[in-house]
């Protein structure tokens, strides 16, 4: 499906510690995968399996131990510098608005920040635009703690937007949300993705969740995790909520489910 | 709301000092304490009338010496804790020494600031920088350690420096923490100079109530603890109002964390 010259990550047998000598954690061993431009993916597995770290490692904030690692088949020796993230804390900025949240990129990333006073009444505009795409309409002059944990997770996804990254990585970013809230932005994130058409990495142990947005999906070992199953999933899109209560959804996440193993 | 509100910030901690002056005043005139032991408040404020010209000459010495050495505690406080706080190599290095050197009573070094710069201001300028820059520097420092990994990584990943973050999430981040801080160090770097005052100086509060214990003008040692206490309340009041102005947000966000 992905055809080497639309490949804009590749990892061929990389492994991933933290530390060194005998005491050090081997958090990945042996992950080789590609991910095209454009192509959502999404990582499973159990906890602690080495999820996150494989999201560091892409984005060049901890060096692999060994294997290749090539972001527009260029070597990642230091962080890519035009990534977005979130996290399952949202980690807004407490002082600043939700506007003044998002437009935060801007002010760090090379080609924005050299402009960023003269162009600041641009930039504000389009963070503005951005987060009435997400329904934040009539709240960016919030601040973080006058919004909901929902409304919070969107501001802090829009921030890694902004500035048009070429990879999204998302860590469980709906992981402390209630399962209506949650529903809700994955219907947020679909469209986004779909507009975009932004690469996303998206860590996630809710595997509907990962069903329902992904077009592959990873299902990692437990520690050091390994890639156990590449599943391609062929849902036509644009997939609506619906969609996950058919036989075929749920078969794909039945599979998945038995993958991971733990206790029944 | 507005009425009650005033009625517990103003109205109760002056009823509140009135019924402890009354109190006082009472005991000393019912069991007739002497007035080498313990002046009644009307004793207090008579000799605090009649000295005022000497006690507003030394207040004003004690005063400014404290905020000299409390300015310059803040802007080595706020360097030194940006210093601990940039690397953990630093921290390493310098935080046991300065934990070390915050354990020496202050007391134990005016005689050497005195043997170093003779009587005057200076070392009372000195104790008051030395006894309050430590709560600045350890809190700026704490408000620096505390940026969450996650946020790191959030703005490492966008290409941000050391620096970035530093300006754009650390040091704002410890804001609450310094003006936190600010208000210890004020009441600190006050104690400081009056310490400093007592054990050897030719002006000031501290010296003041020294030479009026020693020929045993005790009305007049009140009347100094009297004004040490006022402007004590002063400078802690003008600290708290700058630090609600300043961080709003870290009380408003108090909930967020
Ligand atoms: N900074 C770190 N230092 C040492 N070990 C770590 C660090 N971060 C994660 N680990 C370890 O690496 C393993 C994988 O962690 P992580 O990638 O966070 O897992 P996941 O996101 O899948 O839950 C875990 O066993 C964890 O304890
Ligand atoms: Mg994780």
């Amino acid at each position: 499906m992905s055809g080497s010259h639309l490949s804009l990550v590749k990892l061929q047998g990389i492994s991933m510690a933290y530390g060194r000598g005998a005491a050090a954690v081997r958090a990945i061993e042996e992950v080789s995968l590609e991910i095209a431009r454009g192509e959502f993916i999404a990582v499973v597995g159990p906890s602690g399996c080495g999820k996150s770290s494989l999201m560091k490692l892409i984005s060049g904030l901890h060096p692999p131990l060994a294997g290749s690692l090539t972001v527009e088949d260029r070597p990642v020796v230091g962080p890519l510098k035009s990534v977005g993230m979130a996290f399952q804390n949202s980690n807004l900025l407490p002082w600043r608005s939700a506007l003044e949240n998002v437009l935060l990129p801007l002010e760090i990333v090379a080609p924005f920040r050299r402009g960023f006073n003269r162009n600041k009444n641009a930039y504000s505009k389009k963070a503005e635009e951005l987060l009435e795409s997400v329904g934040l309409a009539g709240f960016t002059r919030k601040y973080p703690w006058e919004l909901s944990g929902g409304m919070q997770q969107r501001a802090s996804i829009c921030r890694a937007l902004i500035h048009e990254p070429e990879i999204l990585m998302l860590d469980e970013p709906f992981g402390a949300l209630d399962a209506f809230t949650r529903e809700e932005l994955w219907c947020t994130l679909r469209d986004l993705q779909a507009a975009r058409k932004v690469t996303v990495m998206l860590v996630t142990h809710d595997l509907r969740e990962a069903v329902f947005l992904a077009d592959t999906v990873y299902v990692m070992s437990n520690r050091p995790g390994r890639i156990l199953k590449r599943c391609g999933v062929n849902l036509p899109r644009p997939r609506d909520l619906e969609v996950t209560y058919t036989q075929p959804f749920q078969d794909i996440v039945h599979e998945l489910r038995g993958l991971i193993g733990g206790k029944h | 709301m507005e009425r009650s509100e005033v009625a517990i910030r103003v109205v109760a901690p002056a009823a509140f000092t009135l019924v402890l002056f009354l109190v006082w005043e009472l005991v000393c005139a019912v069991f007739t304490v002497p007035l080498t032991i313990l002046p009644a408040p009307s004793d207090v404020f008579g000799a605090l009338w009649q000295y005022r010209a000497p006690i507003i000459d030394n207040s004003w010495v004690t005063l400014w010496t404290t905020l000299a050495g409390f300015m310059i505690a803040t802007v080595f406080g706020l360097g030194l804790g940006i210093a601990i706080g940039w690397h953990r190599a630093i921290y390493a290095g310098v935080y046991p020494v300065l934990v070390g050197f915050n354990s020496i009573p202050k007391v134990a070094v005016v005689p050497v600031l005195i043997l170093w710069f003779g009587l005057g201001e200076v070392p009372a300028i000195l104790t008051a920088f030395l006894i309050s820059f430590f709560p600045i520097a350890v809190n700026v420092a704490t408000g620096l350690a505390t940026t969450e990994p996650e946020l790191e990584d959030v703005l490492r990943a966008l290409g941000a420096s050391k620096l970035d973050i530093m300006r754009k999430v650390g040091i704002p981040r410890s804001l609450p923490y310094f003006f936190g801080s600010l208000k210890v160090a004020i009441t600190l770097a006050f104690v400081g100079a009056v310490v400093s005052e007592t054990v050897g100086a030719n002006k000031g509060l501290g010296k003041l109530m020294l030479d009026a214990q020693a020929s045993f003008q005790v009305p007049i040692v009140f009347a100094g603890l009297l004004v040490l206490a006022v402007l004590g309340i002063v400078l802690y009041a003008v600290t708290a109002i700058i630090e609600a102005r300043f961080t709003g947000w870290a009380f408003r966000g108090g909930a967020n964390r």
